[in-house]
Order: C-alpha cells, then structure tokens, then sequence
C-alpha cells in the first residue's frame, strides 16, 4: 500500500489513470457496441465486410467533425461545427461526397463543390492507351464507387433515412419538361436564376450553378430530397418524384438547348446584356466615329 | 458648292423642287452648312440613327404582336413550353420569336438598338456637359435631351413589359410599387395605371395600354423633340472644340453636302451594322428561357435593362425605413430610392446650366466649347455625377456581382451604401487635381515650349533641356483657355457691397464663384522673350512660381 501511494505521487500517474480509463472505456464499448454489428452480419460475412469497410471509411473522412458516432459535434460555445448524420440517409451521403462537397477542406459559408476526395472519385478517367493505365483506373474507380456504396450503407444503417433514388425516377426523358419549368420557376429559380446559372445568397452562401454537365440528374434529384446546406428539403409531398423528375427535364433539356439568338451572354439576363451594349455597341461605333472624322476629303472646292 | 457645280443627279430634283416650292435659296443656304469634325460629335447621331431603328424594326414587330392579357395555351413550336398556360401578349412575342420568319432577328436589333439608344445619349450628354457644349445659346437643347431621355427610360420601361415574361412581370411589380408609395395619390396612381388590381386590372387593360403607349404615344413625344433637337442644332449651329481656324464667330468644318452627308450617311450604316451584328450574334431578352409571368414566381439575376439601373440599385441599397402614422404608412423604402437618386442626377443636370450662369456671371454665347481640363469644378462635379450614377448602377447588379465574383451579398450591400456617398467626393477631388495638373502643363508649355530632345551643356558644365515653342495649332488650342474671371471685392473702399453679393443669395453666390475661380491657373504666352534656351534647369521653378494666388478680400 506503501509502494502504491508513492506511485501515485510519481509525475507520470495522472497520464497512466487517464490511459486505463480510456482502456477500460474500450474494451466495455468493445464488448457492447460492435458486438450487435457482429450479430447483424453474421447473415452475411460480405454485407458485414462491406459496413465494416464504410465504417473505417467514415472514420477515417467524415468522424473527426461528424463525430464518431455520427452524432454531430459543436463548439465550446455549443454552437454546431458538423450537423448529425443520423437519419440523413443515404441520399444525402451520395449528394456530398460525389459532388466532393464532403470531406470538406475547410469551414465556410458553404461547402463549395469540388473533385472528390481519391477515395471516393468516380469520375476519374480510364480511357487510356496503355492497357495497365486502363486497369489501374478501371480498378480505382470500381473502388471509389464500392466506397461510396459502403459508405451510403454505412450511414443508412445507422438511422436511415431518403435512399438515392433509382435510375428511372431520374430519367429526364421520362419528366414533363413545360411542367418541370413551370415548377422551376415557382420553386427554384428565386435562388438558382431562370436557367439554374446560380444566384448569390445571403451571409456568403449561394445557390450554385446547375447548368453545368457535372450536375449529374441524380445529385439533382438528392439535392430535392435532402435540402443540402442552404437549400430547403422538397420531400416527396411538397414535390413529388414525378415534379422532381419533370424538373430535372427541364433543368438538363434547358441547358442542352443551343441559344436560337446567339451568343447566350452567360443567360444572367440584363446585366450582360447591358455590358455588351456599351462595350461591343458603343465600343465599335466609337472607332467608326474616330475613323469616320479622321479621314479628310482630299480635296474640297471653296464654298 | 454652288448652284454652276451640283453634279446633275442634285440640280434635277432640286430645280424641280425649286420650280414648285421656290426651295433653291434653302437649299442653297443649307447644303452648305459648316459641320466641324470631331469624333464625339458623333455620338448623338448613334441615338438619331437607332431611334430610326427602332421605328422600323417597331414596326415589324407590331405586325404580329397580340397586346392583350386574354389567357391562351401555347401551341407553338418551342416544345418547353408546349400547353403552358400564358398571356396572348408572351405567346405572340414567343410566336415572333421562334415561327415568324425573321421574327428573333427583328427582336433581337430592336432590343439592341434599344440598349444602344440610351447609352449613345447617355455618352452624348457626357459630352456635351464635359466640354461646356450646354453653354449659352443651348441650353434649350440640353433641356430637351434631357428629356428624350427620360422620355427614353419610361419607354424602354413600356418596352420589355409588353412580352409579359416573367421579368418583364417583375418590373411591373416594382413600377406598381413604386406608383404606391407616392404619398397620398399612390393607391389611385396604381389602379389608374393598372386599371385595377396587380397585375392585370379589371379588364386585363394594362398591355394594351402600355402598347399604346410605347407605339404611339411616347415614340411620338420622342420624334418631335427630336425634331425640335436638330433644328435648334441646325439654327444655333453646332459648338466646335478649340483649334486654331475655330473662332466663336464662324464655324470651322466640313460643308453638309457633299463631305458632312456622306460621312454622316456612312455612320448610319455603321450604326445599322453594328446593331445588326449584336442583333444576329448576341442573344438578347429571351424570354422563352424567362417563362411567362407568374404573381407567384421569381427569378434571382432580375435585373432591369441597364438605363434603369440606378433606380434597381437605389432600391437594393436602401434601408428599409417606413414610417406609418394616423393608419398611413410612408413607405421611405420605396420612394427615396425611386424618387431621390435620379431627381439628383436629372434635377441637378436640368439647373446645371443657369446655376453656372449664375455663379460666374458668364452670360456671353459660347459657340466654341471648353476643354475639360480648363473648367475643373465643372468636371470634377460631372465626374462626381457619373460616379454617383455608376455606383448605384453597380449596386443594381449586386447579386449578380456576388455570384460571378464570389462575394458575400451583404457585404456588397454595405459596400454600395457607403461607396454611394464617399465615391464622389472622391471623384470630384481627384479629377479636379488632374484637372489644374493638367493646367500646370499647359501652362508650362504655352510658358516654355515643348521638350526638343536636345540636351545641351552650358560653359560651367550644367546640363539641361533645350525647349522649343509649341506648333501654331498646340498655341491657339492651349490659349483657348479664358482666365477665370476674378471675384469683384465684396465691398468697394467706402465699405458698399457689391450688389450681386447682398443677402444670403448673394454670400451663396460668392462662396460659389470663389470655388469655381479661387485655383485657376493661367496659361499664357510667356512674355519674358526667352526662348527656353538654357533656361530648362528653371522650368520647374518658373511654373511654380506661378500657382495660383489667392485672392483676398
């Protein structure tokens, strides 16, 4: 007893408590929490495989700021840094990550969209020559897309949630386009501009562009489904699916159609159009003015 | 060109003209009109020639637009919008636009045109006031202008509210707004313009009435004061800028036939080209992108064609102040940003002219105008002005700015509110120090000559620049400059006040003509007799011996 209190006089004891607390704190959540994941998969070892490997996933990309358990974490002042992911839902988990708005780099106004992180790109090329090239790629980007999957269940198991939406509810072949504009501009285009070019919002977030061909109609569909960042939720009975899929039509038929008038000017409406009169316009006829009086008749009879 | 010389294809039709009409002498007297050459006296011709434009291709449009507000079901050949449900007046422009053959071209040059109309006019009285063309005798034809371009705004207003697109609504909506919040009249105002309620009245009597308007009645008004515009500018003929042949006598130029007609002729279809180009290679409103007008729908980048947007700008800026008392609210909101800026702009402009009067008692007729440099507070006023009217201008846009440039909306916001007041402070000092540096090197070289290039060394070794005397023509352009007339002392030697300078008026009047005079700089001829000669290490002191001195009284 002697030996012990004097060890616990000793510099190094406060570090060895704490070190056997967090032990023991691991090895009792060891023996609760993985051990239903265990039950669950023990159906199906690849399913278990497959959670296990979103779960490291997660930890390794999203947990420092999502919290380990999903749960959100926030501040000394309590104000939040990263939502909770519980009850997101898979939906929402495909919209960030594939659009590479998560992992965030770094707190903002908004998450701007961006290449996705290596681990879960798959946009990457595979369109080599050198066949070894071709695999290697073939083989990263069936990776990322089995990330992505693994992570979406990971998340989906843990409290559900909007499941991404199949193939043919995004089809926009399948959507009512003079509906789906008529939509677009009672819902969206207040935020997104009349062609979805992107419009500024308050306090440095914005809506961003969705006339670019990297807007894939599935993030379209997500972005409705979960109300990403500044965006509003349109669950399925404010829009549904079938408004969502004609809205898309209208969106990719939209900004697939050429201008019938020319240049389209960036579709911003009057403020480039505005520009271009005073550059172009008057920016021409200012040098055809200048040419026009420098140039003296030769010679001209006294009148 | 005399009578013995006009090629034949002239003489016939004006001898036939002159056998009925007796029309020779006027002709005689007008053909040889003198015209001087500069190129900004060119820009108010761009206006003139777009204005026939738009007559034109006006024209062309109102043969197949419907102006009625009668609900229809679209049918045409744009597939997006295929059974929507629109007004007569937005399935026209639609049918004009994608089933008429021509139609989007027509559109499209006579939206340039348009755009090119304002801004033209807009250079054209930037010219005008910077070079003191506003001047006694024409003042009257700066009022006019001033007008047309009012006149010009309500129009272009008119103009894209008749597709009834969904921009176009929201300009109405904010017309309608603005209409309200007039103390008092603002409700009855409403349901006069509108015949009723937003957005189409009782009747659905707003597009006709806004058609008629813009086809008729306003285009109208336009023609006449464009009429009156260049007879005046025929009768007062026109200023010239400061050369060596100008004098405030006589025109220096280019007789009307055969050299000013060709040119002027050639400018038109400049003109015409320029606006056809934009026309057929620049979309412009489409309004097929827009859809039609719905109460209920709105689109973010709504912005209105660019002569309109100072009032856009003013209305995102301001505060939102009201003020409501007895039950009545004033809406400060709306009406100082629809009202204030461009009563500034247009009221300051309308006076400019008799207040210069005033403050410097020039009552003289000017036929040959100032050189910018050589009027400072003018143009640093003027530059105050365009400072002022650009930032609004900017502010109009500031979503769009936020969005492309990746700035916060708010911090747009607060920006545009304190830019507004300090920018053209700042602009009037900064132009008008150009303006006297600019002055100083006139006068140094009306002093000293021009730098030759040659270095030369005196006996003791010293080494300075050999200057030369300006060109004749540099001379009379740099001598154009009057000296500020001095300010009378304010009390002769019995102690009498000078009358002009009594009363409160009077100090105002002072106070002013001090400003305006109080740093002139002269610029003349040296009268030294020296020819710069090794006098070239004194240059600098010589011009700063010559700073203006201030006047005491």
């Amino acid at each position: 007893m002697k030996r012990f209190t004097a060890w616990r006089r000793r510099p190094w004891a406060g570090y060895a408590v704490v070190l056997a607390a967090l032990a023991a704190i691991g090895v009792i959540y060891a023996g609760f929490t993985p051990q239903s994941d265990r039950a669950e998969a023990a159906n199906a070892t690849q399913a278990a495989a497959d959670l296990e490997n979103g779960r490291q996933l997660y930890n390794k990309n999203c947990g420092s700021c999502h919290g380990l358990n999903a749960e959100g974490t926030k501040d000394a002042k309590g104000k939040p840094i990263a939502p909770s992911l519980l009850g997101v839902g898979a939906a929402s988990v495909d919209f960030q990550v594939s659009t590479g708005r998560m992992p965030a780099m770094n707190p903002g106004a908004q998450m701007p969209r961006k290449k996705p992180v290596p681990d879960f790109d798959t946009t990457i090329r595979t369109d080599y020559a050198e066949p070894e090239k071709r695999e290697a790629a073939e083989k990263q980007k069936a990776q990322a897309e089995k990330n992505l999957a693994d992570l979406r269940e990971y998340i989906q198991k843990l409290g559900g949630g909007p499941e991404v939406p199949p193939a043919s509810a995004v089809d926009p072949k399948g959507g009512d386009v003079a509906v789906g504009g008529k939509l677009f501009r009672t819902n969206c285009a207040q935020c997104h501009s009349f062609v979805g070019s992107g419009g500024a919002l308050t306090g440095g977030k914005y809506a961003p562009p969705l006339d670019k061909n990297d807007v894939t109609p599935t993030q379209i569909y997500e972005a409705m489904l979960t109300g990403p960042q500044a965006m509003p939720v349109f669950n399925d009975t404010t829009l549904t699916p079938k408004d969502k899929q004609a809205i898309i039509a209208y969106l990719v038929q939209t900004r697939e159609e050429p201008n019938p008038g020319g240049n389209g000017l960036g579709r911003i409406g009057p403020v480039s159009e505005g520009l271009a009169g005073w550059l172009v316009g008057i920016g021409l006829l200012v040098l055809a003015a200048m040419w026009i009086t420098a140039k003296k008749p030769k010679k001209l009879k006294k009148s | 060109m005399s009578e013995a010389t006009a090629p034949k294809a002239v003489a016939g039709p004006l001898n036939f003209l002159d056998d009925r009409l007796g029309s020779t002498t006027f002709f005689n007297r007008n053909l040889k009109k003198v015209f001087p050459d500069h190129w900004s006296f060119m820009l108010g011709e761009i206006a003139l020639y777009s204005f026939i434009i738009l007559l034109l291709s006006g024209t062309f449009l109102t043969l197949w637009f419907h102006p009625s507000m009668m609900e229809t079901h679209y049918e045409g050949s744009y597939t997006k919008l295929q059974g929507v449900k629109m007004s007569e007046a937005y399935a026209s422009a639609l049918h004009i636009s994608f089933d008429v053959r021509g139609g989007l071209l027509m559109r499209q040059i006579h939206h340039w045109a348009a755009i090119l109309f304002m801004a033209s006019i807009m250079a054209h009285m930037l010219r005008v006031f910077f070079t003191g063309a506003y001047r006694k005798p024409r003042e009257l034809n700066w009022l006019i202008g001033l007008g047309m371009f009012t006149l010009g705004m309500v129009e272009g207003l008119f103009g894209y509210s008749l597709p009834d697109d969904l921009l176009s609504g929201t300009g109405l909506r904010i017309t309608q707004g603005v209409a309200q919040s007039i103390p008092l009249v603002g409700t009855y105002i409403s349901m006069f313009l509108f015949g009723g309620e937003f957005p189409e009245g009782n009747y659905g009597d707003l597009i006709p009435r806004l058609f008629t308007l813009h086809v008729l009645l306003i285009p109208g008004i336009i023609l006449g004061l464009v009429t009156a515009h260049m007879m005046i500018m025929w009768h007062q003929k026109h200023t010239a800028m400061p050369t060596q042949k100008q004098t405030e006598k006589q025109v220096y130029g280019y007789p009307f036939y055969p050299v000013f007609m060709a040119k002027t002729g050639a400018y038109f279809l400049f003109t015409f080209g320029v606006v056809a180009l934009l026309g057929a290679f620049a979309q412009i409103n489409p309004i097929w992108l827009f859809g039609p007008y719905d109460p209920g729908a709105i689109s973010s980048a709504s912005q209105p064609d660019f002569y309109m947007g100072i009032l856009e700008g003013s209305l995102r800026i301001m505060p939102n102040w009201e003020i409501t008392a007895a039950g009545h609210t004033l809406s400060l909101n709306v009406l100082i940003p629809a009202l204030l800026p461009l009563g500034i702009v247009f009221g300051g402009a309308a006076i400019w002219p008799f207040l210069e009067q005033w403050v410097t008692g020039d009552k003289r007729h000017h036929n040959v105008n100032d050189r910018p440099r050589n009027a400072p507070v003018r143009t640093g006023v003027g530059m105050a002005a365009v400072t002022f009217y650009g930032v609004l201008w900017l502010a109009g846009a500031n979503d769009v700015l936020a969005e492309r440039f990746h700035l916060s909306l708010f911090a747009t916001t607060w920006f545009f509110r304190f830019t507004v007041f300090i920018a053209p402070v700042l602009a009037y000092i900064i132009t008008k120090r150009i303006c006297l540096g600019l002055q100083r090197k006139d006068a140094a070289i009306a002093a000293h000559g021009v730098e030759s290039g040659i270095i030369v060394m005196s006996p003791d070794g010293k080494f300075s620049e050999r200057h030369e005397p300006a060109s004749q023509e540099q001379m009379s352009v740099l001598l154009s400059k009057e000296r500020a007339k001095e300010q009378a002392p304010a009390a002769d030697a019995n102690g009498i006040p000078a009358p002009n300078s009594k009363g409160p008026m009077g100090y105002v009047r002072s106070r002013l003509q001090r400003a305006w005079t109080f740093d002139d700089i002269p610029v003349e001829k040296h009268d030294h007799g020296h020819d710069g000669n090794g006098h070239g290490g004194h240059d600098g002191h010589e011009v700063e011996g010559r700073e203006p001195k201030q006047i005491s009284h």
